[in-house]
């Protein structure tokens, strides 16, 4: 996007795409403001930007790529490991690390410097598990790759790294999105950017994202997810773009992980299962493999549905002296469940296909010039 | 020593039989249709739920096994003709994406069924009792599950080889559209492949749960994971090369979950390293080896791609 509009004359479809970003950006700001901070809007959006981000990385890898990789969890969680065990405050780290005498490391890094650190290490481990693995075909790949997300798991739940890991004790107390709260000195908060920082953070990534896939870079992604023997032939090398593609989305991955710990407050190697990379997933399907927007915007409908407009599902629910059938713990799941199927079925190419925000507002531009 | 290894050489002899049972689902399936079935786990997962449900209902044990049998080869059927059949002619990708749909499905409806709490597997005479073997005391479907999965394999392999719809397998899994001009009616053999995959994964499901007290709608992901690396490890496609890899996965996952007290017993370690924290990653370490090494597995046929 950026190179286009410095290159030739300002598509006023990209200007409105960024005026509308801009919108969004300041609407949640002032939202947070005057809404109570309790309120279920600022849980989906914190969850919701978590979400997009990693969405967005593992399409940038599957869709964008053609590399149908299962490991997201296992580099979320090798971020959200390395995020929390640097930014524990020395002083809580007796009381985390109680069963291994508070621990090796007794320092702490300033937060933005743990999600960076969290994006390189789960880098590097990609930059490991992909030497090997990216020379694996379509389905073998996904599996090793889900293989590796579960031996990762398996490993820092190991009681012998207890010292660092806590072993497969939860690791909490870290800084969270409250922090970003700025408080006065009774420590009653004047200005909330609990919701708006993450939302920065996100977008800031995204943003890198968008440029990638726009660069020389991106297009020669774009050109092995089409036809990778073609690719070759015009000069793409292959092993070095397929691992550079990893590498990148696992860097984000690892960030989005750190993020998922902040949104939680805690974190435990446990939850981080197959499961979940099959939701994110999930959500890709949904938004349209290939499409960032459709990434974003699947996201917060994923987590907006998941814990906030479905719920009643969850319920028993009386309509005067009628007891709605059906509705009780679980049904929500499989409603959730149901939708996704359909989508998978018959609405393959999702909410977005392969468009971007840009492409619609420019779709809706040429029909109202022809009428 | 021999002591010590032998209980957990016996229970890797029992869960490699069992996952032997699903991982044929696996490999049949990837034989035909080029698709690794995410779902077959979760399958295998509802056999288990379909008999605490048919059990609690008071039926005779007589009649329950095989209804249980049969419900599970129709899932497996059900499951193939909605979600499989609709993307034949769609990327693999696709498929793919819409297994784990499936999966994702079946564990939720089975979330909402059960409300979420482990349920406990009805014990099953004959096979649940305990036995001492060899100064072992373990349960009798440890030894009845090896004989078992050896005899249905026997049965499994003279279908394949003998009969009609045996044949029109093999030739479907060598080349999908010219036995198609051939005049054998793919689906109708793709529908066979998966209720025979389904039947089998529900026998392993008794004989799995029959060693564990309760199933709850994630019990089936595990399994079901470790039976696909033992089709791989033996050759995906390949049914006898599937039965040994089970066995060698089972037998191995086993011996690590032990590890640690059979290394402390023979003195080489003095504190105990929590090597069984393993047992899973070891599955999957040797999926990514044998991946690298060999990519074809034991028993695989070398493929080539052409553009």
């Amino acid at each position: 996007m950026t190179n286009q509009i410095k290159q030739k004359k300002v598509d006023p479809a990209v200007l409105l795409t960024a005026l509308i970003i801009l919108c969004v950006y300041v609407g949640v700001f002032i939202a947070e403001q005057v809404i109570s901070p309790n309120s279920m809007l600022f849980t989906v959006l914190k969850k919701g930007a978590t979400y997009a981000l990693v969405a967005v990385s593992m399409n940038l890898l599957n869709g964008f790529t053609g590399i149908f990789s299962l490991g997201q969890a296992g580099f979320m969680l090798i971020g959200a490991y390395t995020y929390a065990i640097f930014t524990i405050p020395v002083e809580h780290r007796a009381s985390v690390y109680q069963y291994f005498n508070g621990g090796v490391i007794q320092f702490t890094l300033p937060w933005f410097v743990a999600m960076i650190l969290a994006g390189l290490v789960a880098a590097f481990f990609a930059w490991l598990i992909g030497l090997p693995v990216l020379r694996l075909k379509s389905d073998y790949l996904a599996i090793a790759t889900l293989g590796f997300a579960e031996i990762i798991r398996a490993i820092l739940q190991w009681n012998q790294l207890g010292p660092v890991t806590n072993g497969s004790n939860m690791l909490r107390l870290f800084p969270n999105f409250n922090s970003f709260n700025i408080t006065n000195a009774e420590g009653k908060v004047t200005v909330y950017l609990s919701t708006f920082v993450p939302f920065l953070i996100a977008g800031i990534c995204i943003a890198l994202i968008v440029l990638l896939l726009h660069s020389g870079y991106g297009r020669a992604f774009k050109s092995i997810r089409d036809d990778e023997i073609a690719a070759e032939a015009m000069g793409v090398n292959l092993a070095h773009h397929k691992q550079l593609a990893f590498c990148i989305s696992s860097f984000f991955a690892g960030v989005g992980g750190a993020m998922l710990a902040m949104y939680q407050t805690t974190v435990q190697a446990k939850s981080f299962t197959t499961a979940m990379t099959y939701e994110i997933l999930l959500i890709v399907v949904i938004g349209g493999i290939g499409s960032v927007t459709g990434s974003v915007l699947s996201s917060f409908l994923f987590v907006a549905c998941s814990e906030w407009w479905l719920r009643f599902l969850d319920n028993e629910q009386f309509i005067g002296d009628f007891q709605v059938p059906l509705l009780r713990n679980g049904f929500r799941l499989v409603v959730f469940s149901v939708i996704i199927m359909i989508v998978v079925l018959f609405f393959r190419r999702g909410i977005m296909g392969t468009r971007e925000l840009p492409d619609l507002l420019r779709r809706r531009r040429k029909e109202a010039g022809i009428k | 020593m021999w002591n010590t290894v032998f209980p957990y050489l016996l229970s890797g002899i029992s869960v490699g039989g069992q996952y032997a049972l699903i991982a044929i689902g696996y490999t049949m399936v990837y034989g035909i249709l080029r698709l690794i079935n995410f779902a077959h786990g979760d399958v295998f997962m509802v056999a288990g739920i379909v008999m605490v449900y048919l059990s609690a209902s008071g039926l005779p044990l007589w009649l329950v096994i095989p209804m249980v049998l049969i419900i599970t080869a129709l899932i497996g059927f059900v499951i193939e003709r909605v979600a499989y059949k609709p993307l034949r002619s769609a990327p693999r990708m696709s498929v793919m994406i819409s297994a784990i749909g499936v999966s994702y499905t079946l564990q939720n409806l089975v979330l909402y069924v059960t409300g979420g709490l482990n349920k406990m597997y009805p014990t099953i005479p004959g096979i649940s009792e305990t036995v001492m073997v060899m100064g072992a005391k373990t349960k009798m479907v440890t030894l009845v599950t090896p004989v078992l999965t050896l005899v249905l394999v026997v049965l499994l392999v003279t279908l394949i080889n003998k009969t009609k719809i045996g044949m029109a397998m093999r030739a479907v899994s060598k080349d999908f559209e010219t036995s198609q001009l051939m005049g054998i009616k793919i689906n109708s053999v793709i529908s066979a492949t998966f209720v025979i995959g389904s039947f089998l994964a529900g026998v392993g499901s008794i004989l799995y749960f029959t060693n564990y007290p309760t199933v709850i709608q994630t019990s089936g992901a595990m399994p079901g994971l470790k039976a696909f690396v033992a089709a791989v490890f033996g050759g995906i496609g390949s049914i006898p090369g599937a039965v040994l890899g089970a066995f060698i996965i089972g037998i191995m996952e086993n011996i690590i979950k032990g590890l640690d007290v059979i290394l402390f017993k023979s003195g080489l370690i003095s504190a105990p390293l929590g090597l069984s924290t393993f047992s899973d990653a070891f599955t999957f370490a040797l999926l990514i080896i044998i991946l690298i090494v060999k990519p074809t597995g034991l028993f695989g046929e070398k493929t080539t791609d052409k553009v």
